[in-house]
């Protein structure tokens, strides 16, 4: 009797052993921040270098950077369902899965991070609707929920499931509708990409990170919005770069890859000029009310120097943007991937000033620079979501059709 | 977060520390840590994860002997009124499962340890580090678990806490009055641990809101200021100092912009 | 998140935040609700087809 392979038809993928080999580093390391994440659980958030002063630290950064990262997800939907941007089909999969990796891992993080697991759920059944974090916990709860429907259909058509025929039904189904599916999410994502910006906005107490706004929602939140909707494609493009040249093969025709990486550009352009203005009128109207000078944010310090400023702002955001919206840059194989992983540092570095340079710039005049480095627990916890991120890419790029033009592309299989 | 503001009855309790007053001596954060059974560490030496609800700084004026001074500055909660009408501070709106909330009858701004479920988002938006995090279970030495204050509940791993205007005196002054068959309550019956226990009298403590508390009176003293006014975090805490360097250390300034006056006008509350 | 929870109120702010949220959920969960019927049903035609031939 002939047996259905788990592996989808004509395309050509790794053997057992080294598969198996790779899978096992990675399981190595994600067990490593299990062990970490164990200690922090039934020990207490002791095991971290946390503070009194710091209580927002490397988790928040992660969980600010891998949402932002996982961005891709909702903006491609948008430009694939809403928009209509038909060639983008051809890599919507894979942004999906990075961003359900990356919401899961946000959520993952946030479970680790709070002093109390056990009482997670308060803030849904109670939820303080006043609050950035409630606003964010929902939408990204709800969110992920909207990437997982999306993920779904990819997981249904592995050839084994696919031969089952309510998945196969069900698969069809979901494609059908995937636009509604994806309108949610695009809602849902403006609201806690924003809201995670209003998180370090609405801070009035700390000077380094409140900025005016609209009504309830500071300029941070329609900047965070913004960059993720900027970068969050960029970090796409990165991962399918980085997979292609794992597998030694393309996946995604340049076409495809071009028409992101356009977009992206002119969003991050626009977002850049946004955060100038925004930069410029907190450093000379804001911050001087509340009695600071610019530079006293970016002095009398061991790390933070006014070079976090310009690496954000001008080589993170001005040059990859640069880069993006010119034809040249983008058809230029160096120049391209220069400019996503810059834009892709530009966002990290970004989320790490708003939540870690917030915490430690000295407000009271009398108290000085907080600094923290920290514990290998908290690195451990913070890699396990990369690791994990590599499994699930892993086994979905052997056992599902992720690339719609892998076939295509490598007709040699 | 119901406001009922208009209400005959609304009290708004600060304190009033005269720095001219205080030595350091420490004797009101042991009061603190008696009264709330605040649980202590081993090793006391680093303070940025103690759970000291009222902390003392030394201050200098920065110059060299002769010219030197010194002043202790006591920082408990300040229980922000926060911007705008009162009932906005830093902390309180930020929390997502209003596990701190501002109490509009007293302005005392109250934490709810078994409702917390320790994100710490209140201790990020607190710009003076009040709010103190539970890093440990909470362990005292030997029978002085015996000796812990039965109104106040000992509190968990993994929760904030903070300094409460020890809240719990007033409800039993409260509870004393209505059994007695009054409305109001004596200055002298709500008073906090920390005040009762400055042995040279630096902190007075009372309705800001009640002409007859001697707080009303402190706080528009040309002596008096409030920490981080700028921000309009709006303390309910306000100090006293006759150093002019004393009371500008109690903001952010601009190089070569002087404390205005007029920040003076501000304190004084309508 | 309820109507049930104590500290629930019948105002502006509830209303818009918890209304916008059941409203998504709503979308999804009939979203879902509606594939998973349709899916069901292709599939007893799927085999009522096969059980003819």
């Amino acid at each position: 009797m002939e047996t259905t392979p788990l592996i989808p038809q004509g395309v050509k993928r790794c053997s057992k052993l080294q598969f198996s080999l790779w899978m096992a580093v990675a399981v190595a390391v994600l067990l490593w921040g299990v062990y970490a994440m164990y200690l922090v659980w039934f020990k207490g958030l002791n095991q971290t270098n946390m503070n009194d002063a710091y209580g927002f630290a490397l988790w928040i950064w992660a969980d600010l950077a891998v949402i932002a990262l996982g961005g891709g997800a909702f903006f491609t939907g948008f430009l694939t369902y809403i928009i209509g941007k038909d060639k983008l089909k051809n890599i919507i999969n894979y942004a999906v899965i990075i961003g359900f990796i990356c919401y899961s891992s946000a959520l993952l993080i946030l479970a680790i991070d709070i002093g109390q697991p056990l009482r997670g759920w308060f803030i849904f059944w109670h939820a303080n609707e006043h609050s950035m974090l409630t606003e964010v916990a929902f939408c990204l709860s709800c969110y992920f929920g909207v990437l997982t429907i999306e993920f779904l259909p990819t997981i249904f058509e592995n050839p084994k499931l696919d031969k089952i025929p309510f998945l196969h039904h069900l698969s069809h189904n979901m494609h059908s509708i995937m636009a509604v599916f994806a309108a949610t999410g695009v809602f849902l994502s403006f609201f806690h990409q924003g809201s995670l910006g209003g998180v370090a906005g609405v801070l009035f107490g700390r000077p380094f990170s409140y900025r005016e706004g609209i009504n309830v929602w500071p300029w941070t939140f329609f900047l965070f919005t913004w960059s993720a909707a900027a970068c969050g494609p960029c970090f796409t493009i990165l991962i399918t770069w980085i997979t292609e040249k794992l597998t030694r093969k393309k996946l995604v025709k340049d076409d495809v890859i071009q028409l992101l990486a356009k977009i992206s550009g002119w969003m991050l352009a626009t977002y850049i000029i946004a955060k100038i203005a925004d930069t410029l009128y907190w450093a000379m109207v804001t911050a001087p009310s509340m009695g600071f000078n610019l530079m006293d944010f970016y002095t009398n310090n061991p790390v933070y120097g006014i070079w976090i400023l310009i690496l954000e702002i001008v080589i993170c955001g001005i040059v990859p943007a640069a880069i993006l919206i010119t034809r040249k840059g983008r058809e230029s194989k160096f120049l391209l991937m220069l400019a996503v992983v810059l834009a892709v540092v530009g966002v990290c570095v970004n989320r790490w000033v708003m939540v870690l340079q917030t915490l430690a710039v000295p407000v009271v005049p009398f108290e000085e620079w907080f600094m923290y480095a920290p514990s290998w627990q908290e690195v451990a916890t913070t890699i396990l979501p990369v690791a994990y991120g590599v499994i699930v890419i892993s086994l979905a790029h052997r056992y599902l059709p992720v690339f719609p033009q892998e076939r295509e592309l490598n007709p040699s299989n | 977060m119901k406001e009922e503001q208009g209400d005959k009855h609304t009290k708004r309790y600060g304190m009033v520390i005269d720095l001219d007053k205080c030595t350091g001596c420490g004797a009101c954060m042991v009061a603190c840590y008696a009264e709330n059974n605040v649980p202590f560490k081993k090793n006391e030496t680093d303070k940025l994860d103690s759970l000291n609800w009222i902390r003392i700084f030394q201050l200098t004026n920065g110059r060299s002997y002769p010219d030197t001074e010194i002043c202790y500055l006591p920082m408990p909660c300040q229980h922000c009124d926060g911007i705008g009408k009162h009932g906005h501070p830093p902390c309180v709106s930020v929390c997502p499962a209003i596990a701190t909330d501002y109490d509009y009858s007293t302005g005392v701004v109250s934490q709810i340890p078994t409702r917390c479920f320790g994100c710490r988002y209140c201790m990020a938006a607190c710009p003076y580090h009040a709010r103190k995090f539970n890093w440990w279970d909470p362990v005292w030495p030997a029978d002085t678990e015996k000796y812990l204050n039965p109104n106040v509940s000992a509190r968990m791993r993994g929760v904030v806490e903070k300094c409460t205007f020890c809240f719990h005196r007033y409800q039993q002054a409260r509870d004393k009055a209505y059994l007695e068959g009054r409305d109001e309550i004596y200055e002298s019956e709500y008073q906090p641990a920390c005040a009762q226990a400055c042995p040279t009298n630096a902190i007075t403590f009372g309705d800001l809101n009640n002409p007859d508390h001697a707080v009303y009176k402190l706080k528009n003293s040309p002596r008096a200021f409030r920490l981080l006014e700028r921000l309009h975090t709006n303390p309910k805490v306000y100090y006293l100092s006759s150093k002019s360097w004393v009371r500008r250390a109690g903001d952010n300034y601009l190089e070569n912009e002087s404390r205005p006056e007029s920040n003076r006008q501000k304190i004084h509350h309508k | 998140m309820f109507p049930f929870n104590f500290e629930w109120a019948w105002d502006i702010p509830h209303l818009v935040f918890h209304g916008a949220l059941w409203y998504v959920l709503s979308i999804v969960g009939l979203g879902l609700t509606y594939c998973i019927i349709k899916s069901a049903v292709d599939t007893f035609r799927e085999e009522d087809k096969g059980d003819n031939h």
